[in-house]
């Protein structure tokens, strides 16, 4: 940011307020959000209140704790149609909530088929089809977002900017290679490939990670490549390079700290787009292998619930949303406190 | 400084410096899709088997080779390539293992209910984007700018399955407005469309945003203004005709990532389009029809880059020196 003199220079000298002054800029609902997901993430057996992949089926379908038990009226009948049990109690199931209750008569039961718990503080976002608490699943799915973002950023960024430093660095023939293999990944449809590399290889974490970092690395070879292009032709570089120092030298010490901050903006904007993509592949049974609680993988399991229990798809989705939301929040304010440059990128 | 010299220097020069920017622009494209065949091709092969797929647990040795034979699997990688390679040449993608007939039919099939989508969308992106950038930025600090950053945020942050899922729960299970997936009935579009058209809204209605904020801080505006134009006048009529120049430059580029991204939406609704002929043609090994899939996704995305550049290079002189 360009300094601008002070009218009253006593009070630029004052530290304190000068960092309550970058305190108060902070973006602070992204920063609690990211920071919830982290603290999930990496103390996940603490956090959940439950097991993640172990449920019980006689709590499956439960409300979150807002949540209104369903009652349901029925006939009452000596012996129950099969497949009417929804809409006829017996005689003796009946008398069990009602001593007074005769054949013929009709009761509201509370429990038993075609009825349902309220929500209880015991499954605070409620469970799914098969009695896991959605909660639990969550935190525990906040890891695996965690580990796959990392993991593919640390991959995929190091080969792009390495790739983005010889290409920008070297020019001539092996410049244009990389920048074709940029081209052919950029224009290949990830999603296909993944699932073609999953029917060949099965399902697996590394599997994703792989796929998933050969898809980000030209995003930051090309902007590196870019920045070097501006930063070679400066005098201190022209002055190492007279002085004697080799090129890995003049690549890492001289070079790559220049390109540092378009890195860290690229990589928290890419880091949203791993996490939707991780979750889109995971929804379409190419992510993680289940039993392993991954948010994409939640949706999918909800959505054949939606009738009867709309939070199991819903939840998990909202833990996407406001992940990523506050990624390009953050972001964005990264992106104006180090590089204001950058805005032209998307 | 070069391009100013050469735009004084006459325009004959600087057409020829066009027709080398698009000669080597050309070059590239054709061997970047070399490669992409190729790439295509190992694709295919990796994905499965066709013969145990179709043959089952119980089958002989012989049947096994027949059927190789029959489909042209028992040559080597090297020949098969080539027959996939000439046989792309002319338009001609092989026969479905599945379905028995041209690869190439079964995707022009397809391919239109995709466009459909794809056109859908776009008009949804466009209908609602534009009209929203431009009150957001007519009305900026309002309540009205503050739905509208956030619509922007959530396009850019839900994940298109979610919010699909989300749109069938609402209109489809809750309030039957809409059938919830199929291509069957004439309101079948609806949901689909603003899923997939969801993202391209809010790029849009961002991007309108701005470029209507520069332009009601030129100096036309105020001279309009000065003049006594109606407010309503100069946002939507002199400032706005300035303003959707950038959206058009990106309805380019967006009406190819539609395609793409239409995989994730066609599954979710069960359109039946070329994603989710990709999906099935994955899961049951079918490679004549994925290859072809995916050669025609990979062609959109390079055709759309390539129209880009063209039309920057002819805007912008500077690009073809890059």
């Amino acid at each position: 940011m360009a300094k601008i003199a002070h009218p009253n220079p006593s009070l630029t000298i004052d530290p304190i307020s000068s960092i309550w002054r970058t305190f108060r800029r902070l973006p602070i609902m992204p920063i609690i959000v990211l920071g919830g997901v982290v603290v999930a993430g990496v103390f996940a057996n603490f956090i959940a209140p439950h097991d993640p992949t172990d449920g019980n089926l006689r709590e499956r379908n439960l409300p979150p704790f807002w949540g209104s038990p369903r009652t349901a009226e029925k006939l009452v009948v000596e012996v129950p149609q099969s497949g009417q049990r929804h809409y006829q109690v017996s005689l003796e199931d009946a008398r069990a909530q009602d001593p007074s209750i005769n054949l013929g008569d009709t009761l509201v039961m509370l429990s038993g088929p075609g009825t349902r718990a309220g929500g209880s503080s015991k499954f605070l976002l409620g469970t799914d089809e098969l009695g896991r608490d959605i909660l639990s699943r969550i935190v525990f799915g906040a890891r695996i977002s965690l580990i796959v973002s990392a993991v593919t950023l640390v991959i995929g960024g190091g080969l792009g900017v390495f790739l983005g430093l010889s290409s920008g660095w070297y020019g001539g023939w092996i410049d244009e290679v990389i920048m074709r293999l940029v081209d052919i990944i950029l224009s290949l449809p990830l999603i296909l490939v993944a699932l073609v590399m999953v029917s060949a290889f099965g399902q697996s974490l590394e599997l994703i990670i792989g796929v998933l970092a050969i898809w980000i690395w030209p995003r930051f070879a090309r902007q590196v490549r870019g920045e070097v292009l501006q930063l070679k032709t400066m005098d201190y570089v022209s002055a190492a390079r007279i002085a004697g120092a080799s090129i890995p030298r003049i690549l890492f010490i001289h070079l790559l700290p220049g390109t540092m901050n378009t890195v860290i903006v690229i990589s928290t904007l890419q880091v949203g787009i791993v996490i939707l993509l991780e979750a889109t592949l995971s929804f379409m049974g190419a992510g993680v292998p289940p039993p392993e609680p991954a948010w994409g993988s939640m949706v999918a399991d909800g959505r054949d619930h939606l009738v009867d229990a709309w939070w199991a798809a819903t939840m998990p989705g909202f833990a996407i949303l406001f992940t990523v939301m506050s990624l390009n929040l953050f972001g964005d304010w990264l992106r104006d406190e180090l590089d204001p440059r950058l805005r032209q990128l998307e | 400084m070069i391009c100013v010299k050469n735009n004084t220097t006459g325009g004959a020069e600087s057409i020829s410096s066009m027709q080398q920017f698009l000669l080597r622009r050309f070059v590239l494209t054709i061997l970047t899709l070399l490669i992409v065949s190729v790439i295509v091709f190992a694709m295919a092969r990796v994905a499965g088997d066709p013969r145990t797929l179709m043959l089952g647990d119980l089958h002989t040795q012989e049947q096994y080779d027949r059927l190789g034979e029959k489909l042209g699997l028992d040559k080597p990688y090297y020949q098969q390539y080539w027959v996939f390679l000439t046989g792309l040449l002319r338009g001609d993608f092989g026969n479905s293992i599945r379905e028995h007939r041209p690869a190439g039919e079964l995707i022009q099939e397809r391919f239109l209910a995709t466009l459909e989508l794809g056109v859908a969308a776009f008009l949804f992106s466009l209908a609602v984007g534009v009209p929203l950038g431009v009150l957001s930025a007519g009305k900026r600090g309002s309540v009205l700018d503050g739905i509208g950053k956030i619509v922007a945020l959530i396009g850019q942050s839900a994940p298109g399955f979610w919010l699909g899922i989300m749109l069938i729960f609402l209109f489809a299970v809750n309030l039957k407005w809409v059938p919830a997936s199929g291509r069957e009935e004439w309101n079948s579009i609806f949901l689909p469309a603003i899923t997939l058209g969801w993202f391209f809204m809010a790029a849009n209605m961002r991007l309108v945003r701005s470029a209507m904020l520069d332009a009601l801080d030129s100096e036309y505006i105020k001279l309009a203004r000065a003049k006594g134009v109606s407010s309503t006048s100069v946002i939507w009529k002199h400032a706005l005709r300035n303003a959707v120049i950038p959206p058009l430059t990106f309805a380019g580029v967006s009406l190819g990532n539609m395609v793409a991204g239409s995989i994730t939406t066609e599954m979710v609704f069960a359109w039946p389009g070329l994603g989710l002929l990709a999906i099935q043609s994955t899961l049951k090994a079918d490679y004549p029809v994925l290859q072809g899939v995916v050669i025609i996704f990979t062609l959109l995305y390079i055709a759309v880059a390539l129209l880009v550049d063209i039309m920057y290079a002819y805007l912008d002189p500077r690009i073809r020196y890059a």
